[in-house]
């Protein structure tokens, strides 16, 4: 339990630290570009595709876990894929003078 | 690979993102940054793949789901139109809600099956993102289909909703805690009814929620959805996705914040508020009686323009529903020719998403330079000739500065009223998108140009043109 417990404060540390970062990065965003902020962050959170990745590819013994993680790849793909590109083509149009 | 030389590898993951973030600060910088970003993701699913030695038909279903999903996503992230983006953003978030929600659910079948085996840290990270996960997936799909136009755009109420939800959520919750004490062959039951009590919950709380208020209610399911991944990183023991679903988290939440402060509200009276409803009544139409409009033509209008010194553009979503934002650029053009100084007055709610017009009027070849935000324009309106309110109502409403008893009282608005002489584009007296009375339209120094938002602009152009 002592290892599990160092383990957990370390991450719980790691979640403080990215609470206020996040609010730091974030406030100086210029409300010019929220949606691109929101589409972008809306990328980042694709990130749940390395959980999927493990639960599709670990679960040998399991049809359902297979099944599930399959349909977790195919929404976590769509996450990743449609939030970073959908950013990109917003940020391409704006445009200095 | 070795647990820290996984670790390790996913630091850079981790950096790009911050970076990615960081470099939204402008929009010179915002593209690499987002590309920074994307680049990081692929380092992440790379080291992720070859962290572990998976088994053949694992490989093929990460394979051909990621192809699939990522092919989806690629082609609506082409394809979508940018009006429509809001429901783009609602969409994607609600898959990444609910890939976290599926996550928990396997991770609990395989370590809930063997006694001993779940620790409570993680156990309580499995609850909670398979609760959250689910409010978002449910959330965002309702989000979308509200602005996608295939369940209606007013709030849906009913007697005792509120209640209802409370304790729909409470059921959740209660499930979820339930798991902590419970037998193992109930565990499984358990968590199905956490995750179905939160799916309807994630429903019913966004149906009762106006379109008008859809910006604020994508931006908090999307800082939902991040907090949900941050605590599938509890679960699945990767800080990387603890510290990127906590920059989500934590942004989203600020700017879902910065979204109810731009419209003077809190955030419990956008969930539970119901906007949208209070005005329907007869009182307000009774309170115009007497009050007459100007119309004008566009003829007139052009010469307004034309001779002017200072002209504020003041887009709103009607604007977009037009797809007039290419002939308003070309109408500034012609008057930036005939030296007159136009800008852009943004209202940080301005369209259906935060800075949706933003990217409306980028998209029509707008230099960004010309966008001016609300704190920025408002001091220029008393030296400004004329103003151009183009489809936009609600953010240019003086009852928000005067009249106690609006819905919309104390909300920032653009001072237009304070220019020197206003014109409205408008197709009619009906009123915007949040049902609420305008009496802009009745002042002495406004003028109404009737009509289709794109028609009027392209007579105002030929009209220009002419002068």
């Amino acid at each position: 339990m002592s290892g599990n417990t160092a383990v957990f404060l370390a991450e719980l540390t790691v979640l403080i630290l990215a609470i206020f970062l996040g609010i730091e990065v974030i406030s100086k965003v210029p409300t010019l570009l929220h949606t691109p902020l929101m589409s972008g962050t809306n990328a980042i959170h694709g990130i749940v595709i390395v959980g999927a990745i493990l639960i599709a590819g670990q679960n040998l013994h399991s049809t359902l876990a297979q099944i599930v993680g399959f349909f977790a790849m195919i929404l976590a793909g769509a996450n990743v894929v449609g939030g970073f590109a959908v950013t990109d083509r917003m940020l391409e149009m704006f445009k200095g003078k | 690979m070795s647990d820290n030389l996984t670790t390790l590898a996913y630091l850079p993951t981790i950096i790009s993102f911050i970076l990615a973030l960081k470099f939204l600060s402008s929009p010179k910088h915002a593209r690499l940054g987002n590309q920074l970003g994307a680049i990081g993701m692929a380092l992440a699913i790379a080291v992720t793949l070859a962290q572990k030695h998976f088994y053949g038909l694992g490989y093929m279903l990460i394979a051909v789901g990621g192809l699939i999903g990522g092919g989806i996503g690629w082609v609506g992230a082409r394809k979508v139109k940018m009006t429509d983006m809001p429901q783009m953003v609602a969409i994607f978030n609600g898959v990444g809600g609910g890939a976290v929600a599926l996550v928990a659910l396997v991770e609990f079948h395989q370590t809930a099956a063997e006694p001993g085996r779940m620790l409570l840290n993680v156990s309580i990270a499995i609850i909670v993102s398979a609760l959250i996960g689910s409010i978002s997936f449910a959330g965002s799909m309702v989000a979308f289909g509200k602005l996608q136009g295939l369940v209606g755009d007013r709030p849906i109420v009913w007697r005792g909703q509120r209640v209802g939800n409370i304790i729909i959520l409470l059921i959740g919750i209660t499930a979820g805690t339930f798991i902590l004490g419970g037998h193992s062959y109930q565990l499984m039951w358990l968590l199905l009814i956490e995750i179905a009590a939160a799916l309807a919950f994630g429903i019913l709380f966004v149906l009762p929620i106006g379109g008008a208020d859809m910006p604020v209610v994508i931006s908090l399911l999307n800082a939902c959805t991040g907090l949900s991944a941050s605590a599938a990183g509890f679960e699945l023991r990767q800080n990387v996705l603890i510290v990127s679903g906590m920059l989500v988290g934590s942004s989203g939440s600020l700017l879902t914040l910065m979204m109810c402060r731009a419209m003077n509200r809190s955030l419990g009276n956008v969930i539970f508020g119901a906007f949208g409803q209070i005005q329907t009544g007869p009182s307000t139409a009774a309170s115009n009686e007497g009050l007459t409009v100007r119309a004008t033509t566009a003829e007139d209008v052009a010469i307004m323009l034309a001779y002017a010194h200072k002209v504020i553009i003041v887009p709103g979503y009607g604007l977009a529903v037009a797809q007039a934002q290419h002939d308003v650029r070309q109408l500034a053009d012609l008057l930036t020719a005939r030296g007159v100084n136009v800008e852009y007055a943004i209202h940080p709610v301005a369209g259906r998403m935060p800075g949706h017009m933003n990217v409306l009027l980028a998209e029509a070849n707008v230099p960004y330079t010309q966008l001016k935000e609300m704190d920025e324009i408002n001091p220029e309106f008393p030296q400004t000739d004329v103003s151009l309110v183009i489809g936009a109502n609600d953010v240019v409403n003086p009852a928000a500065r005067s009249d106690k008893s609006s819905p919309i009282y104390g909300m920032p608005i653009l001072d237009v009223d304070k220019s020197k002489a206003v014109v409205v584009l408008k197709r009619s007296m009906n009123p915007g998108f949040a049902g609420i009375e305008n009496h802009l339209f009745y002042e002495p120094e406004t003028s109404m140009l009737f009509g289709d938002a794109k028609d009027s602009i392209l007579k105002l152009i030929a009209a220009v043109k002419a002068v």
